[in-house]
């Protein structure tokens, strides 16, 4: 798993990429380690795909090395690295069959024909296209395109396999199954996967780790459980999924610990993410970990504005006396209390459910 | 959604389309027609037969014919060749060698000569062949007719060029080939449709061109064009329009091969 010391695949060392006056990439460090599936994750625009394309070999770049279990591959050119790119638009070779599309790449290496074909017979058996390897890609779906291009970059045996946006062409069910496959897949083959993503539920569902990216910058990087519960700022705690973002005032950080004012008055002690300081802060709380309480002596005391209906949740926004509005999550069961619309209530949260960011 | 004006419903679009079908296409009918005439005059109907075929390719001035026909049809091949290779590989500079200083006055110097009249062309190839001291004869009509084909090469090439993306050759690349073989293995294939219909773009071109064979052509030598002309000069006769109905069933061939060679593939992505 993430956690454990395994060596060091991709190094990606002070990576930076200017276009002009642009800058796409600023310092980014990331070790990722062997075996891992780690995920870019960020907004259109970030630089996800062009830290992808820098690994792959596709863009130079303007500053830093990127070391591949410890050799520099930054001034190589993409076919003299041992790297594999899974396409968004998969690019399969429109005018080759399925099997020669998977063989493209180990004729390149030199491996004779017939030891390609056996080769690209067996990865398309792992991607389950067996019976389609006489086929032209135009006369395939989406999904099996997809899985195409998957045989053919996975056949040359990679150290290393890109993905960009893979799943992004296709629909909600076959997206879902095909996460699952990606993963097993890449349990099985044992290679080293950095997916790019900007679908943050992909990102949570299928990673060791993330890298939440934005502006060129990493944000944190993480488990998903990581960068969920523990974001170290606005961004983050923003970007993945929803969140309060409320006003506080820090009296002190002290080690891990906050003691923020809230508005309203009430004081409160929180953890408070790497680089946290006095003054004015924000806490994130996830709407799911807000209760509805009696305002006498709660945290947070305000008035229901509205009231949206989620199925097996609810959705309760409350506004403050200082115009910000909290959010609360409530489950819809018959032992919750559904509090009425223009009702003063008030909010309650555990100590480990906020934080205190960095702007 | 507004309706587009319906074309059909404006007063006298009828009589001023056929008018204008009747005007570009009357002609040709009547030379193709009057070709299969079986009397010594051109205006006179005389009933259907071959004669003036047989006369094209039997008669006396046969011999002339032939030769001309085989001039045209090596320089027309010769000449479409060497220009869609030149123009392929302008392509290939212009539209897969990212942005370069004087990408759009290339651009704009490849195409220019479609622009440019043929009368200052020829004018212009003939001074400098002279300047040069090149001898006029067949090969200097060869080389006359590899500049102008170019442009007309070139456009479909680029056309097609354009419609394939990047990533294809990206894709070869990650995959371990050379520029080289992804030139060669993915972009060139899938670029073949577009070489085909330039190809014979340039190549009919090539066969029908008038003014600039005229002009740089040597004593002696003629092409199939500057020898209907030169046939013309002394009268014509029915053997003409037999010969300029050859040439036309060539052109609208030559046209629909590449109109079809163009599309090929265009639906496959």
């Amino acid at each position: 798993m993430a956690e454990s010391q395994g060596a060091i695949a991709v190094d990606i060392d002070n990576v930076s990429k200017l276009y002009g006056n642009f800058t796409a990439l600023s310092a980014v460090k990331l070790a990722i380690q062997d075996n891992e599936f780690f995920t870019l994750l960020g907004p259109s625009g970030c630089g996800k795909t062009t830290l992808l394309r820098c690994i792959a070999g596709f863009e130079d770049i303007s500053q830093g090395a990127i070391r591949l279990y410890g050799d520099n591959i930054a001034d190589l050119p993409p076919n003299h690295r041992p790297v594999n790119t899974v396409f968004q638009q998969y690019a399969l070779f429109p005018h080759m069959d399925v099997t020669r599309n998977v063989m493209f790449g180990l004729l390149r290496l030199g491996r004779s024909e017939a030891e390609a074909r056996a080769r690209a017979g067996e990865v398309l058996e792992l991607v389950r296209l067996s019976q389609f390897a006489d086929r032209m890609p135009a006369q395939l779906s989406g999904g099996q395109q997809q899985r195409v291009a998957l045989a053919r970059a996975l056949a040359p045996g990679p150290k290393l396999l890109l993905l960009d946006e893979p799943l992004s062409a296709l629909d909600l069910k076959l997206r879902q199954a095909v996460r699952l496959e990606l993963q097993q897949i890449q349990h099985e083959t044992g290679i080293t996967f950095i997916f790019v993503t900007h679908d943050q539920e992909e990102a949570l569902t299928m990673s060791d780790r993330i890298a939440v990216i934005s502006d060129g910058e990493v944000q944190q990087v993480g488990s998903a459980r990581d960068i969920y519960e523990e974001p170290d700022n606005k961004f983050v705690a923003d970007f993945i999924g929803e969140t309060n973002l409320i006003d506080v005032s820090v009296a002190e950080v002290a080690g891990d610990k906050a003691l923020c004012t809230l508005p309203g008055g009430a004081q409160f002690t929180c953890p408070a993410a790497r680089g946290a300081h006095s003054g004015q802060g924000h806490l994130s709380v996830r709407p799911e970990r807000v209760s509805l309480a009696d305002p006498a002596g709660a945290l947070l005391t305000g008035t229901v504005t509205r009231m949206i209906y989620l199925g097996t949740d609810m959705n309760v926004d409350v506004r403050l006396s200082d115009d910000e509005i909290v959010t609360a999550r409530l489950q819809n069961s018959s032992r919750t209390r559904i509090p009425a619309m223009g009702a003063t209530v008030g909010l309650e949260f555990e100590e480990g459910a906020a934080r205190l960011l960095v702007d | 959604m507004a309706r587009k004006p319906d074309l059909r419903r404006f007063p006298g679009f009828l009589p001023l389309t056929l008018l204008c079908i009747f005007l570009l296409y009357a002609p040709l009918i009547i030379v193709a027609i009057y070709s299969f005439n079986n009397s010594a005059s051109i205006t006179i109907w005389g009933g259907v037969s071959l004669r003036w075929y047989e006369d094209v390719f039997w008669g006396p001035e046969s011999d002339k014919f032939k030769q001309a026909a085989i001039n045209s049809f090596v320089i027309a091949v010769a000449a479409a060749t060497t220009a869609t290779v030149i123009a392929t590989m302008a392509a290939t500079a212009m539209l897969r060698s990212g942005s370069f200083r004087g990408k759009g006055a290339s651009f704009a110097l490849i195409n220019l000569p479609l622009m440019v009249p043929e009368i200052v062309t020829a004018v212009a190839t003939l001074i400098f062949f002279s300047a040069i001291g090149f001898s006029t004869g067949l090969l200097t009509i060869l080389v006359a007719h590899i500049v102008f084909c170019i442009p007309f090469a070139y456009l479909p090439i680029a056309a097609r060029m354009q419609g394939i993306e990047e990533v294809y050759e990206q894709a070869a690349q990650d995959l371990y080939a050379t520029r080289w073989q992804a030139f060669r293995l993915i972009l060139l294939p899938l670029m073949t449709p577009g070489i085909l219909s330039g190809f014979l773009l340039a190549f009919i071109i090539s066969l029908d061109d008038f003014i600039i064979t005229n002009f740089v052509k040597g004593a002696g030598v003629e092409t199939l064009p500057t020898a209907i002309f030169g046939a013309v000069k002394q009268g014509i006769k029915p053997n003409i329009m037999a010969i300029s109905t050859l040439l036309l069933a060539v052109s609208i061939l030559f046209v629909t091969l590449s109109y079809f060679a163009g599309r090929i593939g265009q639906n496959r992505k």
